[in-house]
């Protein structure tokens, strides 16, 4: 293995890791500047990796994955906060696949601690550290890390390019730069005298860019208030470019059918495909088979009518049998034990003990946009254009595919209908260059319909728990969590890098060992099934299950404690952990939960921290005429400074929905090893008439930036099991919850 | 043989299968790719177009039993003007990956349509065939109440 190979091995899978980095290629190489990818034209400038001015104006460089998320609003008013741009005229561009817009805070997560209580100093740590994803070519969208990466770094990268801009105005001006001001997008003199950027573009470029003061949030003009969404004109009128909608000249359209056992290929017969109006060539992928024709419905049909012969699944064929082997991890050692407070073995003397298991299924990631990856290989270079949440490893496995060097592989990274981590995989890009590979000259679109998307997915993993704990004069004393799942990690990290992972897997146990309630006896332990059925990161990843064991369990020892469930959570939750009781404190509010409840109505509550930040939830629910409705949801957050409190809202009532949805009524179960469900009639998510109404409270408490992509997700299922027991007295111990209470509307 | 097919009115002379599903012909053939494949069996609703002034799933509709004009989202507000639910879904931030949008919005077309004001109830039965993973309903609730205030 490779120098690299196994610091990368390291760093990634051990929390001390980033420390091995930095200690191996020494702090020089870390720190050194990674190139900057912008090639500007004559008269333009690249004032960094994120603002390239041209004469018309600058465009801002968002190179993170749009996935509806609104990250590109939001870095776009990073920069512009900086340098002085006016709303209306700013111009983004996701730019090229590049080391340099590397995600520092990714590596940053990997830091041992729980996260909440990490110090000022772990954090600076965190962010030099970090500087090692340039190593990796970690250009990332995911763990809702893209405003924690970039808080910091893009004000800078704009104050930055402010100043050289000035600089140069100064010297055309011959005045002192100090005397210059700026403003929508202009250079301002002492005399009135306003220069354009574009103007002063190619004097600013020979400039030295220097990293001065930020100005302090009292002064913010664009951050912190609900800016309108750089993409919505464009959504809401048909205009905007998904992945699916790239249409370079003389594109060929074409559909993948894979083995949904998930393994490779007997033999196939291209003649039926062939045989079919508009089909002009069967095209072998190795493990898949490609059928390109004319347009999207001949490739389609095509590709349904190939008769292929596959291989049998390596994992065992039905959901019963895979779910027995996840149980059998129990009995081994566990993964990791990243939570061990006082005596968990021992019951504490004249405490009440309480233990329930709990289970979650696999679960699709189903976003609205099928895969995709359109591809052309032309003499000695490859583009491939997708959307994709990691363009380096798009670049990488195109380089791979057609054994050209990865600077002979451009990714036009577009936007993308939904993701939710299924499109940081590397599948798409790979069988979209492989197939480019066997026609070149020619582009190819390469499309999984619905169910080739549902059944080829990377699945959130099932999980099993299994909690114990114990109370005493109406507090929890005792808390021995047990989760069982496979690692989406370990696969993940396999799939992109070549690389085994070992060590404690954090994610497993995400939400559970770093739960920030005080019990004086606490041990976290996970267990991982060795099992081939493929999975990975789904939103909000480890926390999506252990929030719903976490917080279901924390309710049952309110029950069995005699406490209110609120009450119960912040009585040790104050002293842990302030920042997130007064998440708590607003939920109470902004629910109305001391208030008297209608008749036929249950409450209930969830919190969870993850990806650095507090979300606390209430759902209530209504029986009437024989059917139980999601009536209200209120949610309160805090993500430290609000960068842009519309986008805040948004991601906490989608999340919340992602959420309910999934513990309403979704699960991917197996049979003769290929995944049951195909489309939406069996994989169905919350609708219209099924969503309840939303109150949401956004604080500021935090100093630190957390995520905002993910962390709405996992307090749903909790909070909304927690009320049907409020409504019914039957715990909900399993999802989704719709075979256990068949009246849920 | 050619059939006519007449988008945002345009009228196009097509040389494929009369059993091609609409949406494809629209996507692949004319370009108009606002249009959307989410399920290709009529579960999602972002296929959504009007014939003839109606919503239509036009991954369902056969290319040869479209019988009257078809608008799609690029035709759906004027040359140089959006519709009402268009200004109302930019007002409201409806959109998180836009993906479904297309077809919400023809859908919430057809519903304004019919009834200038539509109640929550309504809006409910009218849009629920119309997926949304981001989970935007709440605000194109706002935003479809707030168009009928201004039709």
């Amino acid at each position: 293995m490779s120098r690299a190979g196994r610091i990368a091995r390291r760093s990634f899978l051990v929390g001390s890791v980033a420390i091995a980095g930095g200690a191996a290629f020494g702090a020089w190489f870390i720190g050194r500047e990674a190139p900057n990818p912008l090639r500007p034209g004559a008269g333009e400038a690249a004032l960094g990796p994120f603002v390239l001015v041209t004469r018309e104006g600058v465009t801002l460089i968002t190179p993170r994955a749009e996935m509806g998320q609104g990250t590109q609003t939001t870095l776009a008013a990073l920069i512009a906060e900086e340098l002085d741009l006016a709303w209306q005229e700013v111009r983004i561009d996701h730019g090229p696949a590049a080391r340099a817009y590397y995600n520092a805070a990714l590596l940053a997560e990997g830091l041992p601690g729980k996260g909440y209580d990490r110090s000022d100093a772990m954090h600076a740590l965190g962010e030099w550290l970090g500087q090692a994803g340039k190593v990796f070519d970690l250009q990332v969208t995911g763990g809702s890390t893209a405003m924690r990466d970039a808080y910091v770094k893009y004000r800078l990268a704009g104050a930055a390019a402010r100043e050289a801009l000035k600089a140069a105005a100064a010297r055309r001006l011959g005045v002192d730069a100090a005397t210059l001001s700026t403003e929508a997008g202009r250079v301002i003199a002492p005399d009135g005298t306003a220069i354009p950027y574009g103007e002063l573009a190619e004097a600013a470029a020979a400039e030295r860019l220097r990293a001065p003061d930020l100005r302090p949030a009292s002064e913010w003009r664009l951050l912190g208030r609900a800016l309108p969404r750089l993409d919505m004109p464009a959504k809401s009128t048909g205009r905007a470019v998904f992945s699916l909608d790239v249409r370079p000249e003389g594109l060929k359209f074409a559909a993948i059918r894979a083995n949904p056992m998930r393994a490779g290929i007997v033999s196939f017969d291209p003649a039926p495909a062939l045989a079919l109006p508009g089909v002009e060539r069967v095209v072998d992928l190795g493990d898949a088979v490609a059928v390109v024709a004319s347009n999207t419905w001949f490739a389609l049909q095509g590709a349904e009518a190939l008769a292929v012969e596959w291989e049998g699944a390596p994992y065992p064929p039905d959901t019963g049998s895979i779910l027995a082997r996840i149980e059998a991890a129990f009995e081994s050692d566990p993964n990791s034990t990243l939570r061990d407070d006082g005596d968990a073995a021992a019951l504490p003397a004249g405490a009440t003990e309480v233990a329930a298991d709990y289970a979650v299924p696999y679960l699709a990631h189903a976003a609205m946009e099928p895969l995709n990856a359109t591809a052309l290989l032309q003499g000695d270079r490859l583009t491939i254009w997708t959307g994709t949440q990691g363009p380096m490893f798009a670049k990488k496995v195109g380089a791979a595919e057609t054994g050209l060097a990865p600077e002979n592989v451009d990714v036009v990274t577009t936007l993308m209908g939904g993701a939710f981590g299924r499109r940081g995989e590397v599948d798409f890009p790979r069988y979209a260059a492989r197939l480019a590979a066997a026609m070149p000259g020619t582009p190819v679109q390469l499309v999984w319909s619905r169910s080739e998307d549902m059944r080829q997915d990377f699945y959130r993993p099932a999980a099993l728990a299994r909690m114990r704990g114990a109370v005493a004069d109406g507090r929890a004393v005792l808390l021995d969590a047990q989760v069982a799942t496979q690692s989406a990690a370990q696969q993940g990290m396999k799939r992109w890098t070549g690389l085994a992972m070992g060590g404690p897997d954090k994610g497993a146990v995400d939400a559970l060992f770093n739960a920030p309630y005080r019990i004086a006896n606490h041990r976290v332990r996970g267990y991982l099934a060795d099992l081939a059925v493929p999975v990975g990161f789904w939103r909000s990843v480890g926390a999506s299950h252990n929030a719903f064991f976490q917080e279901c369990f924390m309710d049952e020892l309110a029950a069995a404690a005699g406490r209110d469930p609120l009450d119960f959570r912040l009585a040790h939750m104050e002293d842990e952990f302030p920042v997130g009781a007064a998440v708590l404190r607003a939920v109470r509010e902004l629910s109305g939960w001391d208030a008297p409840k209608a008749p036929g109505t249950g409450r209930g509550v969830a919190f969870c921290y993850s990806f650095g930040t507090s979300v606390a939830m209430v759902v209530e629910v209504r029986e009437a005429g024989g059917r139980i409705r999601l009536d209200r949801v209120a949610i309160a957050c805090d993500a430290g400074p609000a960068l842009d409190p519309g986008i805040i809202e948004a991601q906490m009532v989608g999340g919340a929905i992602y959420g309910l949805s999934a513990a309403l009524d979704e699960a991917i179960t197996f049979a003769g090893g290929a995944a049951e469900q195909e489309n939406f009639p069996d994989y169905d998510a919350l609708r219209m008439s099924g969503t309840p109404a939303f109150a949401v409270r956004i604080l500021s408490a935090q100093p630190h930036v957390g995520g905002v992509g993910e962390p709405g997700t996992p307090p749903a299922a909790p909070a909304l099991a927690n009320a049907l027991f409020d409504l019914s007295g039957q715990r909900a111990r399993r999802l989704p919850l719709r075979p256990d209470f068949p009246t849920l509307a | 043989m050619a059939l006519t097919l007449v988008v945002n009115g345009r009228a196009h002379a097509l040389d494929l299968p009369p059993e091609m599903p609409l949406l494809w012909v629209l996507r692949d053939a004319l370009g108009l790719t606002g249009t959307k494949y989410g399920c290709g069996v009529a579960a999602c609703g972002a296929c959504t177009v009007h014939i003839g002034g109606q919503a239509v799933r036009s991954c369902q509709v056969a290319l040869g039993d479209v019988a009257a004009e078809v608008t799609t989202i690029e035709g759906l507000g004027g040359a140089s003007s959006l519709h009402p639910l268009q200004e109302a879904w930019i007002a409201h931030q409806v959109a998180q990956c836009g993906y479904c949008q297309s077809g919400q919005i023809m859908q919430a077309a057809d519903l304004l349509a019919r009834s200038p004001a539509p109640t929550d109830d309504e809006i409910d039965a009218a849009m629920d065939g119309n997926l949304c993973r981001c989970g935007t309903y709440p605000r194109i609730r706002a935003a479809i109440h707030a168009a009928a205030a201004k039709v």
